[in-house]
């Protein structure tokens, strides 16, 4: 694979961002995840594919632990965060998520958003979590929006206060959980435009999406992922042109379909 | 005339008919004057004011400032304790709930205000404790408390999981999230169950007279009743309705005002 991984735009990959080995995840007798060899380099833009139910984000939601894998290892910077003994608190830190419903706190203004986890979790004082909090609404487009509350905003919006939430604690990476599937057609843009500026800014990423424009023009490498395990992975116009698998195949014709 | 004005048309005559035999047949068989005599005294009426609020009326609003303020916090931490990963702190919350729910609040104010003074003896109780409306209050705040923590707990439930992995994906500490996340819009949504609590809690106020009430100590159906006993006329229970109702109706309205301004935000 190494030969079809393009160099990612900067220093070191020698040590993965996200490494995970021999992962296994299931949810009763149902086996999501069927010992999932995965890793993100430093700065670089993953983007796993695959049809609903693959387990692609449940492979996600691994990384920063809001699913707890059964067997296997995840490793961030080297360290294992399944060990009992990590601080799992300090771990997610690191590691911003972005959801598809958004998950905005109804209760507080988008600026609040921003603040509340830099002041409750790095104990910044509140007038540098404003400042930060304003610089990442600015970062997102909406920087006018600080005083709305989320259901005054459109889901695009919505989406984005998210998006500039994550980045306010000063993430080494972001997990994208399907962040633009829940919105309408014409709102998709905006988000998938703050995405692209973050990877071109060199931030490590993990999306999980179907938006294969997105796959093809931003993503460093593709991962193919049906029923659990990683049908095939590579450079996005490998994977997306010239698909090995019969499985990649029907899924991206049955995608272009649409 | 339309068939729908002619139903409306219909519909008011029926209502106002209805009415009007009412009115008629009470006319006719209730004994106005004695009534009016007994109840409705209007020298009698205002003789109890403003005793009756300066004694009375505070006497209910502390009751029922204390006996709530208490069973909150025992409510808060009794829904804590149900969803707590230590199962002996559920099973304890689950037995708490049950036993004071079952019990008419009337008994556990006998228990607690007579057993309390025993237990413990009357004169190392602290503070108001060693009174029989103090130990009355704390009966009432446990009863409260247990109806309080179901509450607070269907509030709690009603947060979407998603609210609680966002807060937990930045970081934060489950208690963190607890008490800035959840609870906060656990909160808004049970305001409504929570003011309703708060007006059964002020009338159960008036239970507290079995543990034997000193002047001064009286709420306001003690009042109404001693002083109607005093006076030989049931005027100073009118008087204390008034002022149940003086109390109850701008609380709700309060409650409404505080539930449209945090919906403010929901739109």
């Amino acid at each position: 694979m190494s030969e079809a991984t393009p160099t990612p735009a900067t220093d070191d990959v020698s040590v993965p961002t996200v490494q995970i080995r021999g992962l296994t995840k299931r949810f009763g007798s149902n086996e999501v995840l069927k010992g999932i060899d995965f890793h993100v380099g430093h700065r670089e833009v993953v983007v796993v594919i695959g049809p609903s139910g693959s387990g692609k984000s449940t492979l996600l939601r691994c990384v920063n632990l809001l699913e707890t894998p059964d067997a296997g290892e995840v490793l961030i910077d080297g360290v294992d965060i399944c060990d009992p003994d990590t601080d799992v608190n300090a771990v997610r830190r690191r590691i911003g998520m972005v959801f598809q419903q958004f998950n905005l706190f109804p209760h507080l203004t988008a600026l609040d958003n921003v603040t509340i986890a830099q002041r409750k979790v790095l104990r910044r004082s509140a007038e540098e979590a404003e400042r930060i909090a304003r610089e990442n609404l600015e970062r997102v487009g909406l920087a006018d929006k600080a005083g709305q509350f989320p259901l005054q905003l459109s889901g695009g919006q919505q989406q984005r206060v998210a998006i500039a939430r994550a980045l306010a604690m000063g993430p080494e990476i972001m997990l994208f959980d399907e962040a633009t599937s829940a919105l309408d057609p014409e709102l998709v843009g905006d988000v998938l435009g703050v995405m692209r500026s973050l990877a071109a800014d060199g931030m490590t990423m993990m999306v999980v999406t179907h938006e294969i424009g997105f796959a093809r023009n931003v993503a460093d490498r593709v991962v193919f992922m049906a029923d659990g395990v990683v049908v095939e992975e590579g450079h996005p116009s490998q994977v997306l042109d010239d698909p090995q698998h019969a499985r990649t195949r029907q899924f991206l014709r049955q995608v272009h379909d649409r | 005339m339309t068939r729908q004005r002619r139903s409306l048309l219909l519909q008011w005559l029926g209502f106002l008919l209805g009415l009007g035999a009412i009115a008629v047949a009470l006319a006719v068989t209730v004994r106005w004057g004695d009534l009016a005599d007994r109840f409705f005294k209007w020298e009698d009426f205002t003789a109890q004011f403003p005793d009756i609020v300066l004694e009375a009326a505070r006497n209910t609003v502390v009751y029922t400032a204390i006996g709530y303020s208490g069973g909150l916090v025992v409510g808060l931490v009794v829904a804590l304790m149900r969803q707590s990963s230590v199962p002996p702190a559920r099973i304890i919350a689950r037995l708490y709930i049950e036993v004071f729910r079952a019990l008419p609040a009337l008994l556990t104010i006998l228990i607690v205000g007579f057993g309390l003074p025993i237990a413990f003896g009357g004169d190392n109780l602290p503070g108001f404790l060693s009174e029989p409306w103090g130990a009355g209050c704390l009966a009432l705040a446990l009863v409260a408390g247990a109806y309080l923590a179901e509450t607070i707990r269907a509030g709690i439930e009603a947060v979407p999981r998603g609210q609680v992995e966002a807060a937990r994906s930045l970081g934060m500490s489950s208690w963190q999230t607890t008490r800035s996340i959840v609870l906060p819009q656990a909160f808004r949504v049970i305001l409504p169950p929570l003011t309703n609590e708060l007006v059964l809690l002020l009338k159960d106020t008036s239970l507290l007279a079995v543990l034997g009430v000193a002047i001064g100590q009286r709420e306001l159906t003690t009042w109404g009743r001693t002083i109607s006993n005093s006076l030989g006329n049931y005027t100073p229970l009118i008087a204390a309705a008034v002022c149940y109702l003086a109390i109850t109706v701008p609380l709700t309205f309060l409650a409404q005002y505080v539930e449209n301004r945090t919906k403010a935000d929901r739109r």
